[in-house]
């Protein structure tokens, strides 16, 4: 791969307060990959997946040094904007939080902030994106509908179709599935294996077979460092590194 | 033995929670009980719509002092909604956690400030300024002591009680919500404005409420700054005479008067009636409200 990658993490350390949560982080995140980062609670995982976006800027008493590239461009350079930046990452956090208004105006949402006004273009966003998420014919006849009617599941796949709605390269996923059955758990993860054609994945996870079944890279975190990182199987079946085998293992958690 | 101690408890309970309620009826039907001589001589629509004030003829009419209350309380939210609201968010939203710190017990000193001090400050400061460079600019004429005077003094009054209670209901809304909007690349203002606000608003309404329900009984600093010349106010420079401070001002003076006494009570049950209808009415918006939004 001579191309730059989406996302480029390069000696990022992440301090707050007094403690060390990321230490000296380097990896280059692949394209149209789904690439899921492990390690046990507490780990700096989610931590690693929110300094991609910049959410980790109000958190109080955060210090960031490194670099985050995307798409070359440096996102904690002083005269980095961003919005832009953040517009480029559609998030799944861990629950799905709708905002407070309808199915229609949450997927909507996102192509208003950046100008798009024409009812009958958004009406076709909207449609396509609750069509990319399987959503479309559950929810057609009730899009003004207020989004905390739908069940978690389906909110949950609302709230990845507002993520797409702007248009992004890439999806982060902060344990997206934790608070889904197992249904709709799997549901989430055939999505995001059908989206990796278009988009490059970003997965939080400490379920071991959803890293496994959904994902093409791993990245194993542990107190803050990056421990290894490669192709799935290399990883979870054969992995280089005695913490990484604990872990695949059940040792540590 | 266990289980039936609770249930006296509980039972207990409820008798107590009942007394407080019935003290509300008990006040209601106290001042009703004392306006009947009033209101043997002239008709509740007499009462409520007549501008004479001319208790020495046996003239109460009431226009005035309901208008007054209505117009210091009505000057006093707008003043204070907007301030309190940025107050608030500026705190929650944006505020480093050392300028919190410093903020938020000042806001609070605030409340426990007395009210005759806010009347003496709105006297010393407030009246003088309306009298020389406010009102100069839009009428020819004014004291200072109006109804603007009031709704400022008053305003500031009601300040620390919106803002806690706008900061704690922003508080609630989950982080979670907010990061949401902003990886859709809003800023922080439009995340505010669309999803924080519009999340907060039932407690917002609420805390609106509250306040006004407070403001129009407040009565020392008000009867202090507002003239009390009972007359309607056409602006905001024009006197007024709320009805707490009418009451306030001549409880225990001119009861020689003939049903003079009679009208102060009327004049309670009044405010009594406003501020409930008021309550009730707001009741019913935020249900709506609620509905709405939450679905």
């Amino acid at each position: 791969m001579t191309q730059t990658p989406h996302i480029s993490v390069q000696h990022l350390n992440v301090h707050i307060g007094n403690q060390h949560i990321l230490n000296d982080i380097n990896i280059n995140i692949p394209d149209k990959k789904v690439t899921s980062i492990i390690g046990p609670s507490g780990c700096g995982k989610t931590t690693l997946l929110k300094s991609f976006n910049r959410l980790l800027d109000n958190t109080d008493g955060v210090k960031i040094t490194g670099k985050v590239l995307v798409d070359g461009e440096d996102i904690y350079a002083p005269d980095a904007e961003v919005t832009h930046i953040r517009k480029k990452m559609g998030l799944l956090s861990q629950r799905p939080y709708p905002l407070p208004m309808s199915i229609y105006d949450n997927v909507a949402y996102g192509p208003r902030i950046h100008g798009i006004r024409k009812k009958q273009v958004l009406d076709e966003l909207v449609e396509e994106q609750l069509k990319a998420t399987g959503l479309w014919n559950e929810v057609k006849d009730r899009l003004n509908a207020p989004a905390t009617r739908l069940s978690i599941g389906q909110q949950q796949r609302l709230c990845l179709a507002r993520g797409l709605a702007v248009g992004p390269e890439i999806i982060l996923g902060d344990e997206s599935t934790s608070a889904l059955d197992p249904v709709s758990t799997s549901i989430i993860e055939d999505l995001f294996i059908s989206l990796k054609e278009k988009y490059s994945i970003v997965l939080v996870t400490h379920i071991l077979r959803q890293a496994r079944r959904v994902s093409d890279y791993i990245v194993f975190v542990y107190m803050g460092r990056i421990i290894e990182f490669g192709p799935t199987e290399e990883v979870l079946l054969s992995p280089k590194e005695e913490l990484t085998k604990e872990y695949v293992k059940g040792f540590i958690s | 033995m266990r289980l039936l101690k609770d249930k006296i408890l509980s039972k207990l309970m409820l008798v107590f929670t009942l007394a407080s309620v019935s003290l509300l009826l008990v006040i209601g039907i106290g001042l009703y009980y004392h306006s009947i001589p009033l209101l043997q001589k002239s008709s509740w629509g007499e009462l409520v719509t007549s501008s004479v004030w001319k208790p020495l003829k046996g003239l109460f009419g009431f226009y005035p002092f309901i208008m007054g209350t209505l117009w210091v309380t009505g000057i006093a939210i707008v003043i204070a909604l907007p301030l309190c609201l940025f107050t608030a968010l500026y705190i929650v939203e944006y505020a480093h956690a050392r300028i919190k710190r410093i903020l938020v017990p000042f806001v609070n000193l605030l409340s426990g400030i007395p009210p005759v001090i806010f009347g003496v400050w709105g006297v010393l400061f407030i009246i003088p300024l309306i009298q020389k460079y406010i009102a100069p600019h839009f009428v020819d004429y004014s004291t200072g002591y109006s109804v603007l005077a009031g709704g400022i003094v008053l305003a500031v009054m009601i300040f620390p009680l919106i803002v806690s209670i706008i900061s704690e209901v922003l508080r609630t809304i989950p982080k979670e919500l907010k990061d949401a909007s902003l990886s859709l690349g809003a800023t922080q203002w439009e995340t505010i404005k669309n999803v924080a606000l519009r999340k907060a608003l039932p407690g917002i309404v609420t805390a609106v409420v509250l306040a006004i329900s407070r403001a129009f009984g407040e009565t020392i600093a008000v009867l202090m700054v507002c003239g009390n010349n009972a007359v309607v106010p056409n602006s905001v420079f024009d006197p007024g005479y709320p009805l707490p401070a009418l009451i306030a001002n001549n409880y225990g003076e001119m009861m020689s008067i003939p049903l003079y006494d009679s009208a102060l009570m009327f004049a309670a049950l009044l405010l009594f009636i406003i501020i409930l209808l008021f309550n009730i009415i707001s009741r019913v918006i935020l249900t709506r409200l609620e509905r709405k939004l939450i679905g």
